[in-house]
């Protein structure tokens, strides 16, 4: 079956005064029909850039240097403007993070959502209005046919995120990138606004690719997780399997950040020292090595392809069956939970 | 520009923090610098730099430089009046940019008069500055009445141009000190007149960063520990505010320029025994119909050029400062 | 929405307050009323009793009362220099002054907001960047250097259109004199309105296009083109709409600063108007005239201010209607 978007070696870059950056790495995923990819990663680890990149609405000078992205089996990377104008709306959905600034402030609720039906879809007045009354409801907006002559700033926050799901929903869209949709929402109401989207997303048989660096909301809605690091691939998963039994150090790392109700109050909370680099100043060889509990020569040297690990896919040599880690390092490595390819006793000793 | 946003973009520019070690020296960080770094980059910016540079130097050296004294009336003859340019047919070398209608010549006048314009701008707009830093210090700080009535008057003065407020001001000296004193005292006033007109934005910068920085917490603890609050303000809220003071005090030095001279045009400015660009130009004007137009176009190409290169300056500056493009 | 209007109208009323307070001030103490208006020979008792006749000797709290209800009724005393009232002169000038500034205007919106807009939505174009070059020198030359820059191209060397006065007027009741129905009134109007209306005209197109940049980046642009809006829906639906709200009401505040422009502009031009009056009055203290003609300006802003505000509340529906519900 193919899957609805297919990303293979995406490379971004953007030209600076002082150099080319590249912003995504040798990125490649792939997202089914119908399901929910997380995509997570510190600020700056490229997640929202992933997400333009995908839409084509990168900024300039910001643009794809290589690589392929497929929808529903179609090249849209290097579409002429006109098409991919066709593409967004129509085929992708995007919604963003603040639902006070995603609308114009200037015109009604109603014209908004009219205006881009009539984009997408030949109607009368009437029925797109009609149309337009419907999501509405769909989305949970109480008294619909009043609220339509709203204007944005007369709704609440989750009202307004609501209506903006609406928005991007309206043309029917096979795949719906969300950057990060509750994060300028009340705690209370995001829980809702996450579980309105995945219904409404399966009921139209919608795949979603969840952008946030909140674990918490990957782990309730996604089907699958993909974790980037400094614009590259870390580890890439079903989530059951990400979560709990994280294969790369990083995203091991990340787990065992988050602070449990289980866990002993007075013991101080994990961290992962130092930070992630800026792109401008990625060490060679593996972008995390500098941070690794458990990083040896090759690391340092080489960058890893995302190898198979158990379950998920992790980019690191632990998981390279032509790797020789140290003992100590692989031992250490075993009891954090990382299964690697070759068990310490195996090292010919 | 290049167009960089996003976080990633940004935080990638930020200066190098290779610093954190041993450090590059001052010369090297001072090459990496942002604003240096656009200033170099931009020809325009490079140019007006120079030619606002030659300008005010000429102006500072006029005495010395220029090749007549225009204001020495045994030096002038009749003999030597209206006197087209040198490179026309008619014109005499010695004048170079021709002579006026007492025989001064041109290019002296107008390095002179461009002493005063930038003397008389450049008082007026330090007077501005400090005025409305202060103005802005005490409003923000010690808000309440005071912040009120300032911002008040702000408020009321902002609805008028610049150019009426110091016409009026002009126009009151002049009734209140009688026609002889008040050439006593036209340079004051005029400084006064156009200072006055500038002052608020400077005012409502300062205030702002005030209010800002006040509610911070080492404010606080400074106060805590018995500091005057003057003291804090100065040394913590100024540096701050530089930046856009500088930025403001450029934008307004050609505008305090431009001002000077339409005063001294419409003939409530510097009195013609010291002619500025401006009075220089409404000399000129008389004998424009005539045909002597050289009296009238050169210092006016002067004045449109310091106008213009000061002006280029200060979007050059604007922009270099400001954290939202970079 | 009622409040507020309130609320704008009582500080409006302030405003006026206070310029007629700095107005009767002028009036009363700046120079000798008394003077102003006998002779030299006219006896010390005659003087007296003059002063007393003029009510001089007065409460001040008195003097201000019935300087204000005399204002209300637009008699303004009688001028200094041309001894007649007030009023009637003003009257007289109003027209040419009025009649300038509103062609200035719309030859600025005219060209400014199109030209702003082309070069927001096309910055790296050519002609993008050769206007804003054009704009940078349109405002970096001061008023009156442009208009003799116009007269000596157009009028002295071309000779296609008059340099001075306003051609013929044709008196079409209530004492307005309009040069617009004559050819010889529209050809001496193009030049000072250009004149006039080229500073403002660069400052709208800066404005326009500099509003046109912020809105294309913000969210809900992003927004509109992840939903494949068009293009045009994009630009002029969404974008221009963003853009207008703010100039609008920008621009009907320089309405007023045209007017006060229209001083250097009618010096230049000799254009018998209200600013040329009140230079005159300024180089003479006529103080009567300046009075008056700071009252007049002052309830022009005033009541231009008051406008915009209640437009803005009108076009923007954050301010216009109530809060979050639901």
């Amino acid at each position: 079956m193919t899957p609805t978007l297919s990303v293979r070696n995406l490379r971004v870059e953007i030209p600076t005064r002082r150099g080319v950056l590249t912003a995504i790495d040798d990125l490649s995923f792939d997202i089914a029909p119908g399901e929910v990819l997380g995509m997570v990663g510190e600020s700056g680890a490229g997640k929202s850039i992933t997400g333009s990149a995908i839409i084509g609405l990168l900024e300039p000078p910001g643009r794809v240097a290589g690589g392929e992205i497929r929808l529903a089996g179609e090249r849209i990377d290097h579409l002429p403007p006109e098409r991919m104008r066709h593409v967004r709306g129509r085929r992708i959905g995007m919604i963003f993070q603040d639902p006070l600034t995603s609308l114009n402030p200037l015109y009604r609720i109603g014209e908004q959502l009219v205006e881009t039906i009539l984009t997408h879809e030949r109607l009368s007045g009437r029925a797109a209005r009609d149309k337009a009354q419907r999501l509405l409801e769909e989305v949970g907006i109480p008294a619909a046919a009043e609220r339509l002559s709203a204007y944005p700033h007369q709704f609440s926050g989750g009202m307004r995120q609501r209506v903006v799901i609406a928005l991007a929903l309206a043309a029917d869209p096979q795949l719906v990138i969300a950057d990060e949709p509750t994060t300028a929402l009340d705690v209370s109401v995001q829980a809702q606004i996450i579980a309105l989207l995945k219904r409404l997303c399966a009921d139209r048989g919608a795949s979603v690719m969840l952008i946030t660096h909140d674990m918490g909301v990957i782990a309730e809605t996604a089907d699958r997780v993909c974790v980037l690091y400094a614009g590259r691939l870390a580890e890439i998963g079903p989530v059951r399997d990400v979560v709990k039994h994280p294969q790369h150090p990083y995203t091991e790392g990340l787990m065992a950040a988050i602070p449990s109700l289980a866990g002993d109050p007075d013991e101080k909370l994990a961290q992962i020292p130092g930070s992630m680099p800026r792109l401008g100043a990625i060490p060679p060889g593996c972008a995390f090595n500098p941070r690794c509990d458990f990083a040896f020569d090759r690391c340092r040297a080489e960058r890893p392809d995302a190898y198979p690990a158990g379950a998920t896919q992790a980019a690191c040599f632990l998981h390279d069956a032509t790797s020789a880690p140290p003992p100590e390092i692989a031992g250490r490595a075993s009891e954090a939970g990382i299964r690697l390819v070759r068990a310490p006793a195996e090292t010919g000793r | 520009m290049p167009y960089v946003t996003g976080e990633e973009a940004r935080a990638a520019t930020a200066p190098s923090d290779a610093a954190a070690g041993r450090g590059p020296g001052l010369l090297a960080r001072l090459r990496d610098n942002d604003v240096w770094f656009s200033f170099t980059r931009s020809p325009i910016t490079l140019v007006s730099a120079i030619v606002t540079l030659v300008l005010v130097l000429s102006a500072l050296f006029a005495p010395l430089i220029a090749p007549h004294d225009p204001f020495d009336p045994a030096t002038l003859s009749i003999m030597d009046s209206f006197y087209p340019p040198a490179w026309t047919g008619e014109g005499d070398p010695r004048f170079l940019l021709g002579t006026d209608d007492q025989g001064r010549d041109i290019l002296s006048t107008i390095l002179h008069g461009m002493r005063i314009s930038l003397a008389v701008g450049f008082a007026s707009v330090l007077f501005a500055m400090v005025l409305g830093v202060t103005l802005g210090l005490l409003a923000g700080y010690l808000g309440g009445v005071v912040d009120s009535v300032i911002m008040r008057v702000a408020d009321v003065q902002l609805t008028f141009p610049a150019i009426l407020i110091a016409l009026l001001i002009d126009g009151v000296a002049r009734g209140v000190a009688g026609p002889n004193s008040y050439q006593d005292i036209v340079f004051g006033v005029l400084v006064l007149s156009i200072g006055l007109s500038f002052w608020v934005q400077y005012a409502r910068t300062v205030r702002g960063s005030v209010l800002v920085e006040k509610n911070k917490e080492y404010v606080l603890a400074a106060r805590l520990i018995g500091l005057r609050p003057w003291t804090i303000m100065v040394k913590h809220v100024l540096p701050n505010v530089l930046g856009p003071v500088l930025v403001i005090a450029t934008i307004n030095l050609a505008l305090a320029i431009i001002t000077e001279a339409t005063l001294s045009f419409l003939g409530v400015g510097v009195p013609p025994t010291q002619p500025s660009l401006g009075t220089l130009i409404r000399i000129g004007n008389d004998f424009l119909f005539s045909g002597e137009w050289w009296i009238t176009i050169f210092p006016g190409i002067t004045l449109a050029v310091l106008a213009l290169a000061v002006n280029l300056l200060g979007d050059w500056l604007r922009d270099a400062l400001n954290p939202k493009l970079r | 929405m009622l409040a507020f209007a309130i609320r704008r109208l009582v500080q409006a009323i302030g405003v006026m307050l206070v310029v007629a307070l700095i107005s009767f001030v002028m009036f009363r103490f700046v120079g000798d009323p008394v003077n102003q208006l006998v002779g030299v020979d006219t006896s010390p008792e005659d003087r007296a009793a003059l002063r007393e006749a003029l009510g001089l000797n007065d409460p001040v709290l008195l003097q201000f009362g019935r300087f204000i209800l005399r204002a209300a009724q637009l008699d303004f005393g009688i001028s200094y220099q041309f001894k007649q009232p007030v009023a009637a002169l003003i009257a007289s000038r109003l027209p040419a002054t009025l009649e300038l500034s509103l062609v200035s205007a719309v030859l600025a919106l005219a060209v400014g907001v199109p030209m702003g807009v082309f070069t927001g939505l096309y910055p790296r174009s050519w002609v993008s960047r050769a206007f804003l070059a054009v704009s940078l020198v349109g405002v970096s030359l001061p008023t009156f250097l442009i208009g003799i820059l116009l007269i000596f191209l157009v009028s002295v060397n071309l000779g296609w259109l008059p340099s001075f006065g306003r051609g013929t007027v044709v008196d079409i009741g209530f004492g307005w004199t309009t040069g617009l129905l004559t050819a010889s009134g529209l050809q001496s109007l193009i030049l000072p309105a250009i004149t006039l209306g080229l500073f403002q005209m660069t400052l709208i197109m800066r404005l326009v296009r500099g509003e046109m940049l912020e809105v294309l980046r913000t969210d809900y642009i992003k927004f509109a083109r992840a939903r494949g809006l068009s293009r045009r829906a994009i630009n002029f639906g969404h974008a221009l709409r963003n853009t207008l709200v703010p100039v609008i009401t920008i621009t009907g505040l320089q309405l007023g600063s045209i007017i006060a422009f229209a001083i250097i502009t009618e010096t230049v031009f000799q254009w018998p108007g209200m600013g040329l009056m009140f230079l005159q009055a300024v180089q003479s203290v006529d103080i009567p005239i300046m009075a008056a003609y700071l009252l007049l300006i002052a309830f022009l802003f005033v009541t231009i201010n008051f406008i915009v505000d209640l437009l803005y509340v009108a076009v923007d529906p954050r301010i216009r209607l109530g809060g979050a519900r639901g």
